[in-house]
């Protein structure tokens, strides 16, 4: 009986996430059906007329991510290597839990912090960055344009700071699980420590830091509320970083509510669906890559 | 010679200090974001916030029914997850060791972890709220617990692994059967960490504000019905951060502080049940 009722729990969670791909799918069908594959590639989004194409949001949430991760990789590698070969263990473990109290706060105060502080104090940075940036060949279209703070790269940098406790507590993780033996060995060929980190602690963790990276892209893809307060929800998209833009998640939490024809709500759902896929696949291989390093681990282990 | 050797001392030092200034950076901004929180938190921290409603701008008023109806949401989503987690988490351990089904279901749990909380909000949306017609509290909170069984199941799971094996041994020689051995002796040496997987997921749900938009929807007035769209305090603060109003940003910061304490009191209460349980 006990066991039974436990099986039935372990079940359930299959049957949510089978659910939601089913109903997710099912509910946008009609969006899919209408507009056919163009649906992914179509730039308008006219509500009024009922033309929907999805292609603003999906570019949008795919470059706020990849700002995001530009940014939070390095930094999260940093924080990693300082938690775990830099500091001594009083200082560390601190440190470290510090930056992952990060991950507890709320993505609302992320985005109240983002559109009240951060973007004014940006946005004050931002004729500077188009003055000097700005002018710079191939690059500098991308940072010309009016200084309002809120934008594509506010968005990117707020998501940056959301997604780094994520990424650097992973790093931390697999860096601790490198065999002591393995540094020693290096450390005793006279290698400096960013010798060893670099060629002995990366090379074995290669493909768990990689699905850190991805859970962390995985966040920022799916991100909401710090999104929507600072992204500027204009549905447009520019070569500019500095433009308002949008993105699937904040356009849902904008519009959904207040869909009110059929093919509006499905238009949105189908965006739900994609953004559902996107991150299911990201999880995945996210997932498969950890797994790698902690069946190595089992094996040695043995 | 020389030169390789200053060269690689060089490359040493320039990641090492890389490092260290980008972990103040991170601190930095850690402690940026709480400071904002409780500057414009605790200028708006009165009591009207815990004794009136929430107001129309330009009015006076707190967030009473926003804290009433959050606790309400959160905790139907605790009373229904943590059985539904509980259970989950004990199949993993106990019951499908080694088997392929238990590893399949790790697998899609850690997925429905990570997956985003809107997504959760749009399928409690698709099953509750376009069925019934209407939005409502059993909608959000129903999303609510979508969230809060895999932190649990998880955390459930990891703990239960950690109970030694000789212990369920001794059990099950002195003639228990396997559900009692479970209940009376694997749950009580992982009590605690499982209590700690509750918390995280708690703290974790009640700051969520993506999967209620669509689902409780919002209520300015005082309401308890769960069949009907109720007040939450997350849907309160972001509706007032965003109107343009002076007086609603400060409620919304206020409720921004509360949810924040409340929140970091929870993971600091997890992070210390567990530290005391691994001492004993």
């Amino acid at each position: 009986m006990f066991r039974n009722l436990a099986r039935f729990a372990a079940f359930s969670v299959l049957l949510v996430l089978l659910g939601v791909a089913v109903t997710l799918f099912w509910r946008s069908w009609p969006t899919f059906h209408h507009f056919g594959w163009s649906f992914l590639w179509t730039a308008r989004w006219d509500p009024g007329r009922e033309l929907f194409g999805g292609w603003i949001p999906i570019a949008g949430t795919l470059i706020s991510s990849a700002i995001a991760l530009l940014v939070a990789v390095p930094v999260a590698y940093g924080v990693a290597l300082f938690v775990t070969n830099l500091a001594p263990a009083w200082l560390g473990r601190p440190v470290g839990s510090a930056i992952e109290l990060l991950a507890a706060i709320p993505s609302i105060v992320f985005g109240m912090w983002g559109l009240f502080v951060f973007a004014p104090w940006f946005a004050k940075l931002e004729p500077w960055i188009t003055a000097h940036v700005g002018t710079l060949p191939a690059i500098g279209i991308f940072f010309r344009g009016p200084p309002m703070g809120i934008g594509m790269l506010t968005a990117g940098l707020v998501l940056a700071v959301m997604v780094l406790p994520f990424i650097a507590s992973i790093m931390r993780d697999v860096f601790t699980v490198v065999p002591p033996m393995l540094r020693e060995s290096a450390y005793a060929l006279g290698a400096t420590s960013w010798e060893v980190q670099r060629h002995v602690v990366l090379a074995y963790t290669r493909s768990a830091v990689l699905g850190g990276i991805f859970l962390g892209l995985g966040r920022a893809l799916g991100e909401t509320m710090a999104v929507t307060f600072v992204i500027g929800n204009a549905h447009q998209l520019s070569a500019s970083l500095l433009k308002p833009g949008n993105s699937i998640a904040a356009l849902l939490a904008n519009e959904f509510a207040e869909a009110t024809t059929p093919l509006h709500q499905s238009s949105l759902l189908a965006l739900g669906f994609l953004l559902f896929a996107m991150t299911l696949i990201i999880l995945i291989g996210a997932r498969l890559l950890l797994w790698r390093l902690e069946n190595a681990q089992g094996k040695s282990g043995l | 010679m020389n030169t390789l050797y200053r060269r690689r001392r060089f490359w040493n030092r320039f990641h090492f200090s890389m490092s260290l200034l980008v972990t103040l950076a991170g601190l930095f901004v850690l402690g940026w974001i709480l400071f904002t929180t409780l500057k414009f938190g605790v200028a708006a921290l009165n009591l009207s916030l815990f004794r009136l409603d929430t107001p129309a701008p330009g009015n006076v008023g707190g967030l009473r029914n926003a804290f009433v109806g959050s606790l309400l949401l959160v905790g139907l989503a605790v009373l229904v997850g943590t059985p539904l987690g509980v259970l989950a988490g004990t199949f993993l351990a106990e019951f499908s060791r080694g088997k392929r089904l238990g590893m399949v279901v790790r697998f899609f749990n850690d997925i429905l972890l990570s997956a985003p909380s809107i997504v959760i909000g749009l399928f409690a949306f698709s099953i509750v709220v376009y069925p019934m017609e209407h939005y409502s509290g059993w909608a959000g909170a129903f999303a609510l617990t979508i969230i809060f069984i895999p932190v649990v199941l998880r955390t459930t799971d990891e703990m239960l692994q950690l109970v030694p094996g000789s212990l369920r041994e001794a059990a099950l020689a002195l003639g228990a059967p396997h559900w009692k051995m479970v209940l009376r002796v694997t749950y009580r040496a992982a009590a605690a960490g499982i209590l700690t997987g509750i918390l995280l997921a708690l703290a974790r749900i009640s700051g969520e504000t993506a999967p209620l938009i669509f689902t409780v929807l919002n209520n300015q007035f005082w309401s308890t019905d769960l069949n009907r769209p109720i007040a939450s305090l997350p849907i309160a603060i972001y509706q007032f951060a965003m109107s343009p109003y002076a007086d609603l940003q400060a409620l919304a910061w206020a409720g921004a502080l509360v949810t924040v304490l409340f929140i970091l009191i929870l993971s600091l209460g997890a992070r210390y049940v567990l530290r005391r349980a691994g001492r004993s």
